[in-house]
């Protein structure tokens, strides 16, 4: 009786380490994943997660980035949902037409609350510096002009 | 109590074997999980091979254990795992780990170029560049074939790229930085580690003299 619970608290302990070593290993999402974080803390709504591995499998870069206008920098585009409902940036394609519709919230708001805008494993965040041990989703953008506006 | 206390062993021993899966750590923190001396566990964790780079257990992981999905939210397990999209793709070493400029050309993927029109086709216009580079590095061809493949000549001329000869400084400080070749090579198309993709053109004799 009295060993078992001795082991209960050593398996607890073990578990919290554990989970220590899982947070402090970081993201290991995909090359390109942008996280958009403009309007979505302050809204209490999970950030978006954009992954362009799964959108240019199915259009070339020039359809979000021409036709429908995406600048070329996480965080550059002012992107509201007043504006996808209107059409506008994502709202292009995701309107139950094209792509699936814009009432499915969960599938782009899904990253942790308080993740920064970042475009993931990109070279400035990839460089190995000490602040690259931190894991990724409690990090400040590694990317010195990811809030700013893209420069022309 | 007993009933209770083995309920509470069984589940722990469940979350642990899950987080290990999850985790991905390898061998050693397998290992480590077996001897739960905390003098190993810490050798361990410093002297891990390579240990910052990414081991092949951790690449395109699905959306709940990658670390930038939530996994507290539904939305995040209807998402596709980067692994069932990529396996029948051509494999390169960096990036993604896809070589998506052949799984374009060899009809792996046939992304359109039009949101409404499957069947409009690029304008394909195909001239290389040639940089002379001032250092020892072979210089650089720019094909502006596979890249007209993806693109709108509106999406780099002019504002990123000034389309006449000598007109555009390029340095590989300024590409880390994210400009130049930079605004897409080391944030979406393949990275920068990829040197002799760009630099590919040996130098003649002479001009090494």
């Amino acid at each position: 009786m009295w060993h078992r619970k001795v082991r209960t608290v050593a398996l607890c302990a073990a578990f919290v380490s554990l989970l220590t070593t899982l947070v402090a290993t970081g993201a290991h999402a995909e090359y390109g994943d942008v996280v958009i974080n403009n309007y979505s803390d302050t809204a209490g709504m999970r950030p978006v997660v954009f992954p362009h591995w799964f959108h240019r499998v199915r259009f070339r870069c020039k359809v979000c980035h021409a036709d429908i206008g995406f600048q070329f920098k996480a965080g550059g585009n002012d992107i509201t949902m007043l504006k996808i409902i209107d059409g506008e940036f994502c709202g292009a394609c995701h309107n139950g037409d094209i792509a699936w519709p814009v009432e499915n919230c969960a599938l782009c708001h899904s990253a942790p609350p308080g993740t920064p805008t970042q475009v993931h494993e990109s070279t400035l965040q990839k460089l190995v510096s000490p602040d690259s041990s931190e894991p990724v989703s409690t990090k400040k953008p590694a990317e010195p002009a990811a809030a700013t506006t893209s420069e022309k | 109590m007993s009933m209770k206390m083995r309920a509470l062993r069984i589940m722990l021993m469940i979350m642990l074997a899950t987080l290990y899966g999850l985790s991905g750590v390898g061998d050693l923190a397998r290992a480590e999980a077996e001897d739960s001396t905390p003098q190993i566990q810490r050798a361990a964790k410093v002297n891990t091979f390579n240990r910052l780079l990414k081991p092949p257990s951790e690449r395109n992981l699905p959306p709940a254990e990658d670390g930038i999905h939530d996994p507290t939210s539904e939305g995040t397990y209807l998402l596709q795992s980067p692994r069932e999209a990529f396996d029948s793709l051509p494999k390169s070493n960096s990036g993604n780990r896809v070589d998506w400029v052949k799984a374009l050309e060899e009809k792996y993927i046939e992304p359109r170029f039009d949101r409404f029109d499957p069947e409009k086709k690029p304008m394909v216009f195909d001239l290389n560049i040639v940089r002379e580079v001032k250092g020892s590095m072979p210089d650089v061809v720019y094909p502006h074939k596979q890249h007209t493949e993806w693109l709108d000549c509106s999406n780099c001329h002019p504002a990123i790229f000034i389309p006449q000869k000598g007109a555009n400084q390029i340095s590989m400080a300024s590409i880390l930085m994210g400009e130049m070749c930079g605004v897409c090579h080391g944030k979406v198309a393949f990275p920068v580690s990829e040197c002799r993709k760009c630099h590919s053109q040996n130098k003649t004799a002479e001009a090494k003299n």
